[in-house]
């Protein structure tokens, strides 16, 4: 019987030894960020904070592609919606996002033709099968999902869909990385590495980062084995005051990563400044159709004029997304800002740093 | 969001392929992948197959794990069948 990948990185034994070791290696006290939300529910849902010493804080970073996503760009969504003739689709957990208005929900709800998808090939199938009707879709990801959206742009084009185009939110992790190690006040040991972004862009994506700050560095996967791994890994580069960039996912990460997704997404897709909800504009972190893809761009397609918006008051989503706070230390946390109603990108998304501590803490 | 499921490729045509999730049988695209075969096992991510996942690296690194855990054994003066 060979492997299935998921019980096996489970193994109670190698969890204690594991948890065994880092309580007997960890002496300083030690600040590691993930930058992953599906580490950030990960690391709840198997209860590796409660597992590890006290001399370990784990802070989640800008690594829930919801929670980063710009108001202005929930806006932009929004007015889509209000438009006639107009379908939008969408991944589910953008919906109940607030813009400084409302949320897609909310306009689905007051009948909007707003649509979830799995995947972007059913927003270019909707498109096909609406032919008198746009389709825009929402494009809110990482490394992880943008080449997906670029193969649904080269669908498009390749069924000759003139109806379909997207709105680009999509954002790349080293940048966010390196702005986040340039932010005065930020104090962070170590980065557990996103395990699905770094299949695309493979280990040797985050040197350049690396070689500037010499923060540890380890991408991890997802099961309990996987995190403890990295943490261990993360713990020792502290402690022999050797930090390095390491790969504990080696069953799924390359140092080159998946050309062939990387060729897709650069095909398609050109570097662009991003705005990062909480954080702000960070340079080239962005990723938008190209001269040669500019007509799948929703901006030059439709001419949405908004204004400015500034983030709700009190709301501490950037401070928490760069390691500066945490959720509980929010004035609005729990009081007026719940799952139900989320003040904060970081309370809407399930992956959100501050819906996972309302969920487990 | 990036939740994605290691899924064993079970047919493959065209493009596309039948992954096995723990008994439930879907879709994946090949569009952004090279280089698999059926009985493969893939990480599939909003319908894609992301990344092919590498035995011999799943293998080591379990193996490596449990030297730790023979090594951790022997210094707690504890045998193998304790643990």
């Amino acid at each position: 019987m060979g492997l299935k990948y998921i019980e096996e990185f489970r193994d109670a034994d190698l969890a204690k030894t594991l948890i065994t070791c880092i309580r007997q290696e960890s002496k300083k006290p030690l600040r590691l960020m993930e930058v992953c939300g599906t580490h950030t529910m990960a690391i709840f849902r198997h209860g590796i904070r409660s597992v590890l010493p006290d001399s370990i804080t784990l802070l989640s970073g800008p690594g829930c592609p919801v929670c980063v996503t710009a108001q202005k760009d929930i806006d932009v969504f929004v007015a889509f919606s209000r438009l006639e003739n107009v379908i939008v689709t969408t991944f589910g957990d953008l919906m109940k996002v607030p813009g400084s208005g409302t949320t897609l929900a909310r306009q689905k709800a007051a009948g909007a033709d707003v649509r979830i998808v799995y995947s972007v090939f059913d927003a270019v199938a909707i498109a096909k099968q609406n032919p008198k009707k746009q389709v825009v879709f929402c494009a809110v990801g990482f490394e992880t999902t943008i080449p997906t959206i670029a193969a649904g742009i080269l669908m498009a084009e390749e069924q000759q869909l003139d109806n379909f185009c997207i709105h680009s939110a999509n954002k790349l992790t080293p940048p966010a990385l390196a702005a986040l190690m340039e932010t005065e006040g930020v104090n962070i040991d170590g980065f557990m590495l996103p395990g699905h972004v770094s299949v695309i862009t493979g280990t040797d994506a985050y040197r350049p980062v690396f070689e500037t700050h010499h923060t540890p560095s380890v991408i991890a996967g997802f099961e309990p084995l996987d995190i403890l791994q990295a943490i261990r890994m993360l713990v020792l580069q502290n402690e022999t005051g050797i930090p390095a960039l390491e790969n504990a996912y080696t069953r799924a990460v390359t140092d080159q990563g998946n050309p062939k997704a990387k060729a897709v997404m650069h095909q398609v897709f050109t570097l662009c400044d991003a705005v990062w909800r909480g954080i702000g504009t960070i340079a080239d972190s962005g990723m938008q159709p190209n001269s040669a893809y500019s007509r799948f761009d929703a901006g030059a397609r439709f001419n949405l004029d908004l204004p400015e918006v500034s983030e709700p008051k009190g709301c501490a989503c950037g401070d928490i997304l760069m390691g500066l706070k945490t959720p509980d230390t929010c004035a609005l946390y729990k009081r007026t800002c719940t799952p139900m109603t989320p003040v904060g990108p970081c309370m809407v998304s399930s992956e959100g740093a501050c819906a996972a501590y309302y969920k487990y803490a | 969001m990036c939740l994605a499921v290691p899924s064993k490729i079970i047919d493959i045509q065209d493009s596309i392929a039948r992954v096995d999730v723990d008994g439930v049988v879907r879709e994946a695209s090949l569009l952004i992948l090279d280089d698999v075969k059926i009985g493969d096992y893939v990480i599939v991510h909003a319908g894609f197959a992301i990344s092919k996942l590498d035995e011999q690296a799943a293998l080591q690194t379990l193996s490596d794990m449990r030297s730790m855990l023979a090594a951790d054994s022997a210094r707690n003066g504890a045998s193998a069948a304790d643990v």
